[in-house]
Order: structure tokens, then C-alpha cells, then sequence
């Protein structure tokens, strides 16, 4: 197989491909390093790996061919390349969370998302460039310097999960996990080009992430093309007795490939064939069987707020021309509003570093990781290896997090926060209450910027403003490529209501097929 | 509400961060600017709004109270900075803790 022709396979097509014989999971693995050498993934170029082993993967996919050679069930994801962002604990690869407090850190133990993966038969080929901790919006926060973005050098890929982004945009793997608090799987997604789910909190289980933001963290999808993604979290969603925030919810198939024009008694040869999926004691009926072709019965929200006059006219004029898509769909377009949208910003830079001041606190050099000990007592040794370990950015969080829970401060930010995201979930309740099926928004409010073009944080935070509130409400997001400006990605987001990712992926794939090539020029 | 130089001390002694004399008026005015921008929240009023301590996503189920072993597929030993006899070894907090920090 080309390299070039692996770079274009979703991974729908490499599993088919490796199920029926053609190329071995060998060959895939040696076409996504060539890719990735080709392409000048490594430090000194795109730098989107910080781990990555061929020759023990190549090892691991020649042992898994012979094991299953004659096995007819290999998987959904037989012989696919993953690649996976640095903060999700795997076996084999180091665990570092884009930070010199972990460095060389390898778990004990697999995230269930990683685990799920490989028993659907995919291979796992590399741990991805991050924000440290997951703290940024750029990826120029990584203790072992930025990820560039493969559509412009000079640009950053977003982030936090801007390794994931780049590896995927790049073709070096068609699926990369990522993870989200605040939009860090959508917004580098936007930026490169790509398709970023974040599924509703609770959908996928957390156990193996590296907590930030406990409240708001979920695992993420990052793929070529919707197909990818709905694949990619169709194999990792569903209730984890190992994460207590896990969602006893069933998950329906999201493939279009799986599901178009079957009888629901035979939607999918892997899944589960549903008409209605339980959340809770409820029943919700699924709608029909998804079509490329049609939004028929479909209501899509334009929220007011998220098309503000300073937004990028090029970017309107984007998102604009998908509205026009989804009406010429069937789809019916209503203007809207979410009125607490924005006083999303400062709720979350209160309560997401309010919870990393306390799950960051066990980085202390104790049990594992850096330890630094200038050997004058304990609190020396907690502070040396603390000070040393942690960047600037999750320096700065973490004392701000500390500020707003003590005391003094607690009532006038963080509890005050708290009841301010009362009403921003209230906001997307009515809305979806109303008889509106999903929300379409811009991703981001601008393209991708040069790296070091911003210094100031609280501009950094700004770069979130249109995915934190998906964090703060729990909903599930998604962006999907809608075109370009200026040469570079632009993504549009759509926002369905909690456990309806099978709607949001009904309309990116309207979208995506409307859109065709027109989504990347 | 502005940090002071003062309460950026504090809350780095607080998270055990060793913070430099430099760094402390750096961060004393990033922080200061950055909350800045949280005032617009004391404006909404929120006197009848239940806080969201937790996302409660409808659906989350409990689990049997039952002793559930961690899914170790290395040892302790493979990532501890140190052990003996199957415990962390850390250090010691008798003899190396700074006399005038224990109140001794």
C-alpha cells in the first residue's frame, strides 16, 4: 500500500481492508510511520508525537496477525492505527501529560477507552503532543515544545489536544483520541481541518484519563471524516463500572455505513439494532435511519450570541452557507437564543481551575513522577518538585484555583460560578425543550494563529469561547470542516441535546455530503 | 477584586508552589487582570439558582459497595520513586522537616 493512498483511507476502509486479507495490520503500521516521516511529524518538524515505538508496534501487529489469522471476528477497527493524547494512561507507551512532572512515566494500568480500542482490533501507535495537563488552547503549553499545524507551520494546530488534531489532519492515523474540558478536542479539530467529537459527560468513561477539570473532562474523538469519529466513539462510549460518573445509557450506532437503508432488525453487523435508546427509567425513540441526502424534520438553532458583529466575516459568511445546506436539506432553522453564553468564559476559568488546584495536588513527588529534594524537610520537597515540574500556565491555574476556593473568596467566584452554570445549562434545556434538535454555531471565532502570537492569557482563554458552554452543560459537540479563510480550516459546531449524539452525527453527515469538497477549499 | 503580592504568596504557600520574587509580581498582576474579567458574574443574580456542584448527567447509576481491584498490570515498583517491603518509601518528616516549620 502507497503512503499516500493510507493518508486517504478512513479507518472504516483499512479494517475492511484488513479483514478481508488484502494488507496486513503490519502493512499499516509501516504506512502510518512513512506517513509520518514523510510528513516531518517528528520534534524537529510538526512534532506531534512525544511517544512512539515502531518496532515494538510492528512486533504487536505481527503477534495479533498470527493470533487471529483465521479468526472471523477481528473487529471494527481491525488493523487500524490510533494514535492517543498524552494524558490517556496506556500500557507499553509512556504517560506524560505534555509535562516535566511526569516525564518518563509509564502506567500501571489502560484507560477503558484504550482498552476498547484494542479489543475492536485497534492498534495503538502513539502518544500525542499536548497543553500541559491539558491547559491551553495551542499546544504551545507542552513541556516539550509546540505542535505545529500540518496546513501552515507557522500556525499552531489548537489544543489542547493539538497532537491528536495534527496526526490526524496530517494522515498519519485517521482516528486520534483526545481529550476535552473546555473545547480542546473541537477546537483544534477546527483548526486542522478535522472532524472533534466531545460526547455528553458520562458517555465514555473517564478511568485512565488524567483528571483536570473532573466535572467537565471527557474523552474525545478525533477523525478524517465523520464516519471516523462515529466509529471511534461508537467503540469507546458506553457505562464503565471502573468511572462512578460513567452513564448507564445505551449507545446506539452512529455509522451512516452501518445503519443507511436497513430494516432496523438488521442495522449493523457489530451493534446493537435499536428504535429507541434508554436514558435512566426512559425511553427515547431513535428517528429514522440517517440519510446523507435529507434533514427532513429536523429543527437547527442559530443562537444569537455565537454570530456576534466582531465575528470574522469570513467565518459567517461559512457558517452561513451551511444554514443555507440544512434548509436546502429539509431542515428548518430557527434563531435563537442562549443568553448566559457569555459569562461562559469566566465561569470556567473559575471552576476548571478550582477543581486542578485539587487534582493536581497529588504531583507532589512522592509516589511517582519528578521528585526534587533540595533536602531541607518536606514542604521544600513538595515546592522544589512542584515548582519545577509545572509550567508557567499550570502554575498560574493552579493559584488561581487556589485563590477562588479560599477563604474570602469562595462565595464571590466559585460558588458564585457554580450557580451561573445552573443558568447556562438552564439556557440549552429550554432550547432543546422547545423543539430544537441541535444548535449550529461557529467552532472558533478565528482561524489558526502564528505561534507566539498570543501572550496574554485571558486572550488565550478567549479562543474557548464558543465550546465552553458544551463543557459547562455536559451536552455533546462536535465540529466538522466547513471550508477555508485564507487558506486555513475553518470548523462549524453542532450542539445536541444530553445522550443525542445520534442526531449530531445525523447532521454532520448531512453536512459533510452537502459540503463535500467544498468543506476543505 | 485585585491579588496583592501578599495573597499570591499565600495561595502559592497554600499549593505548595515555590514561587520566586520576580514571578510573585508577575503573577500578581496576571492574576489580578484575569479576574478582572470574572466581576461581570457578581452582577447576575443568582440568589434562587442551586449551584451545579456536579454534572449529575441523568442515568448515572451506583455501583455495589464492594472492594473492586485496580485493573495493575505492572507493579508498584515499575513507577515508585523508591520501596521496601511492598510501601512507598518517601521522606522521612522527623528528621527533615525545617524545625522552625514544625513549631519545634
Amino acid at each position: 500500500m502507497s503512503v499516500e493512498s493510507f493518508g486517504k483511507l478512513g479507518a472504516a476502509a483499512i479494517a475492511s481492508s484488513v479483514r478481508a486479507g488484502d494488507a496486513s495490520r503490519s502493512d499499516m503500521i509501516r504506512a502510518s510511520f512513512e506517513r509520518a516521516r514523510e510528513i516531518g511529524a517528528g520534534p524537529d518538524g510538526l512534532n506531534i508525537y512525544l511517544h512512539s515505538d515502531e518496532q515494538a508496534s510492528l512486533e504487536e501487529a505481527d503477534a495479533i496477525q498470527k493470533r487471529l489469522d483465521s479468526a472471523t471476528d477481528v473487529g471494527v477497527l481491525a488493523g487500524v492505527p490510533v494514535a492517543i493524547k498524552d494524558n490517556i494512561a496506556s500500557l507499553g507507551l509512556p504517560t506524560t501529560c505534555g509535562s516535566k512532572i511526569l516525564a518518563g512515566y509509564v502506567s500501571p494500568f489502560e484507560a477503558t477507552a484504550i482498552t476498547r480500542l484494542r479489543a475492536s482490533g485497534a492498534l495503538i501507535v502513539a502518544k500525542t503532543n499536548m497543553d500541559e495537563f491539558a491547559m491551553g488552547s495551542s499546544t504551545e503549553n507542552s513541556a516539550y515544545g509546540p505542535t505545529r499545524n500540518p496546513h501552515d507551520v507557522r500556525c499552531v494546530p489548537g489544543g489542547s489536544s493539538g497532537g491528536s488534531a495534527a496526526a490526524v489532519a496530517a494522515g498519519i492515523t485517521p482516528i486520534a483520541l483526545g481529550s476535552e474540558t473546555g473545547g480542546s478536542v473541537r477546537q483544534p479539530a477546527a483548526f486542522c481541518g478535522v472532524v472533534g467529537v466531545k460526547p455528553t459527560y458520562g458517555r465514555v468513561s473517564r478511568y485512565g484519563l488524567v483528571a483536570f477539570a473532573s466535572s467537565l473532562d471527557q474523552i474525545g474523538v478525533l477523525g478524517r471524516t465523520v464516519d471516523d469519529a462515529a466509529l471511534g466513539l461508537e467503540t469507546i462510549a458506553g457505562f464503565d463500572k471502573m468511572d462512578s460518573t460513567s452513564s448507564d445509557v445505551d449507545v446506539p450506532i452512529y455509522r451512516l455505513s452501518a445503519l443507511g437503508g436497513l430494516p432496523p432488525d438488521k442495522r449493523g453487523p457489530e451493534g446493537v439494532a435499536m428504535e429507541s435508546i434508554r436514558i435512566g427509567r426512559t425511553s427515547v425513540p431513535i428517528p429514522p435511519p440517517p440519510s446523507a441526502s435529507t434533514l427532513e424534520g429536523v429543527v437547527i438553532g442559530r443562537p444569537k450570541e455565537y454570530f456576534p458583529d466582531s465575528l470574522d466575516a469570513s467565518i459567517r459568511d461559512l457558517c452561513e452557507r451551511s444554514l443555507d445546506r440544512f434548509r436546502s436539506m429539509g431542515a428548518t432553522i430557527r434563531d435563537i437564543s442562549l443568553p448566559r453564553s457569555p459569562l461562559a468564559i469566566p465561569v470556567y476559568y473559575i471552576l476548571a481551575p478550582a477543581e486542578a488546584s485539587s487534582n493536581l495536588a497529588r504531583f507532589d513527588g512522592v509516589r511517582y513522577g519528578l521528585r526534587v529534594d533540595p533536602g531541607k524537610g518536606l514542604k521544600a520537597m513538595y515546592e522544589a518538585t512542584r515548582s519545577q515540574g509545572f509550567g508557567p500556565e499550570v502554575t498560574r491555574r493552579v493559584l488561581l484555583g487556589t485563590y477562588v476556593l479560599s477563604a474570602g473568596y469562595y462565595d464571590a467566584y466559585y460558588k458564585k460560578a457554580q450557580a451561573v452554570r445552573t443558568l447556562i445549562g438552564d439556557d440549552f434545556r429550554s432550547v432543546f425543550s422547545s423543539g430544537v434538535n441541535a444548535i449550529f454555531t461557529p467552532t472558533t471565532p478565528t482561524t489558526a494563529f502564528h505561534v507566539g502570537a498570543i501572550s496574554d492569557p485571558y486572550e488565550m482563554y478567549l479562543n474557548d469561547i464558543f465550546t465552553v458552554t458544551a463543557n459547562l452543560a455536559g451536552v455533546p459537540a462536535m465540529s466538522v470542516p466547513i471550508g477555508r479563510v485564507r487558506r486555513l480550516p475553518v470548523g462549524g459546531q453542532i450542539i445536541t441535546a444530553h445522550f443525542d449524539e445520534y442526531t449530531m452525527f445525523r447532521v454532520a453527515y448531512a453536512l459533510e455530503a452537502s459540503l463535500g469538497a467544498e468543506a476543505h477549499q | 477584586m485585585a491579588v496583592t503580592r501578599e495573597d499570591v504568596l499565600h495561595i502559592a504557600d497554600l499549593a505548595r508552589l515555590g514561587v520566586d520574587g520576580a514571578r510573585a509580581d508577575a503573577l500578581t498582576k496576571e492574576l489580578s487582570a484575569i479576574l478582572a474579567h470574572m466581576e461581570v458574574l457578581s452582577a447576575v443574580d443568582t440568589a434562587s439558582v442551586p449551584p451545579t456542584d456536579g454534572i449529575g448527567a441523568e442515568g448515572t447509576p451506583l455501583r455495589p459497595d464492594e472492594r473492586v481491584s485496580p485493573l495493575m498490570e505492572r507493579t508498584l515498583e515499575s513507577f515508585a520513586p523508591a520501596m521496601r517491603d511492598g510501601f512507598f518509601i518517601v521522606p522521612r518528616l522527623a528528621t527533615h522537616e525545617d524545625p522552625a516549620e514544625s513549631g519545634a
